[in-house]
């Protein structure tokens, strides 16, 4: 189980609280999209995909990317608890939506990346390693319930 | 994987920016590598890694100047980088899954220190960029 200490706890609840969910949660989902096109291969059904600014003006992914990053609230809320937390999700993801857990780790990573050009120098490496440790733990806790 | 006319121009355009500072960017992404992921500072038994460490920088330096030896000579990176392609073969040999994890701190840190210009388009070209580097560095490992 992830574990996570004072300090990592405190950065990562710092750097939340000035998060813009939709803005942010759009930007992460609409780049996972333009760095690695094959993932979107889950969102045929979200109109025009064709280019770089098509994506990240879609309102479809921006409402989505809103949702996907809400739902990363909740973990933050329960730094404790991922596992629990995301055990319905997990489910859907599996049954459901057929997401290969990969995709988890490649949405967190380009995460961090959107963070570290919104929060320039306050991104400092240990910021970003809870940061990384949030991800992997989330992208884990995913992938948990997965047969 | 290959990159297009359209990524060059990109890829360039950043590294541009990156010469600026080439020095601090490479040892801030071995910084983020090494606090990241912590299995990494394995490589280094013989470094002083803390924050400063004159080694540090200028492994941070080498490293940078690599990926800017990379660059230029984009339509050729597989001979520009023949001899670290060997040194990481048969020397070094350090875990290919590495590399991803060094490629991924490097793109943090070209966007805290660039966001204005590390756009959606800048971030893929440079993640193709890095993975082909990546893959010319593993080439000889077996």
């Amino acid at each position: 189980m992830v574990h996570f200490t004072a300090e990592e706890k405190a950065a990562i609840t710092n750097v939340w609280g000035k998060v813009n969910v939709e803005e942010t949660g759009g930007e992460a989902l609409g780049r996972l999209l333009v760095v690695y096109p094959w993932t979107q291969r889950f969102f045929d059904s979200f109109g025009n995909l064709s280019s770089a600014s098509a994506i990240l003006g879609n309102p479809k992914i921006k409402a989505h990317g809103k949702k996907v990053l809400t739902s990363l609230g909740e973990a933050v809320k329960n730094l404790d608890n991922l596992k629990a937390t995301f055990s319905k999700l997990s489910e859907l993801h599996c049954d459901k939506l057929h997401v290969d857990p990969e995709n988890f780790r490649l949405l967190g990573n380009v995460l961090v990346v959107v963070l570290a050009i919104h929060f320039g120098k306050e991104f400092t490496p240990e910021v970003h390693a809870a940061w990384q440790k949030l991800v992997t733990g989330v992208a884990s806790a995913l992938a948990h319930k997965y047969h | 994987m290959s990159l297009t006319k359209s990524d060059k121009t990109i890829i360039a355009s950043i590294w541009s920016k990156i010469a600026t500072q080439a020095d601090c960017i490479g040892t801030e992404a071995l910084e983020r590598l090494f606090t990241s992921y912590p299995q990494t500072k394995t490589y280094f038994p013989h470094f002083d890694l803390h924050h400063g460490s004159a080694q540090l920088h200028a492994h941070g330096a080498k490293v940078v100047s690599a990926i800017g030896d990379a660059v230029k000579n984009i339509d050729n990176i597989k001979s520009a980088l023949a001899k670290l392609s060997e040194l990481h073969a048969y020397i070094l040999r350090v875990d290919p899954v590495n590399f991803k994890l060094l490629s991924h701190c490097l793109l943090v840190t070209v966007a805290a220190h660039f966001p204005a210009d590390f756009t959606a388009e800048a971030q893929a070209a440079w993640d193709k960029f890095l993975t082909i580097v990546s893959s010319v560095l593993t080439e000889k490992y077996r």
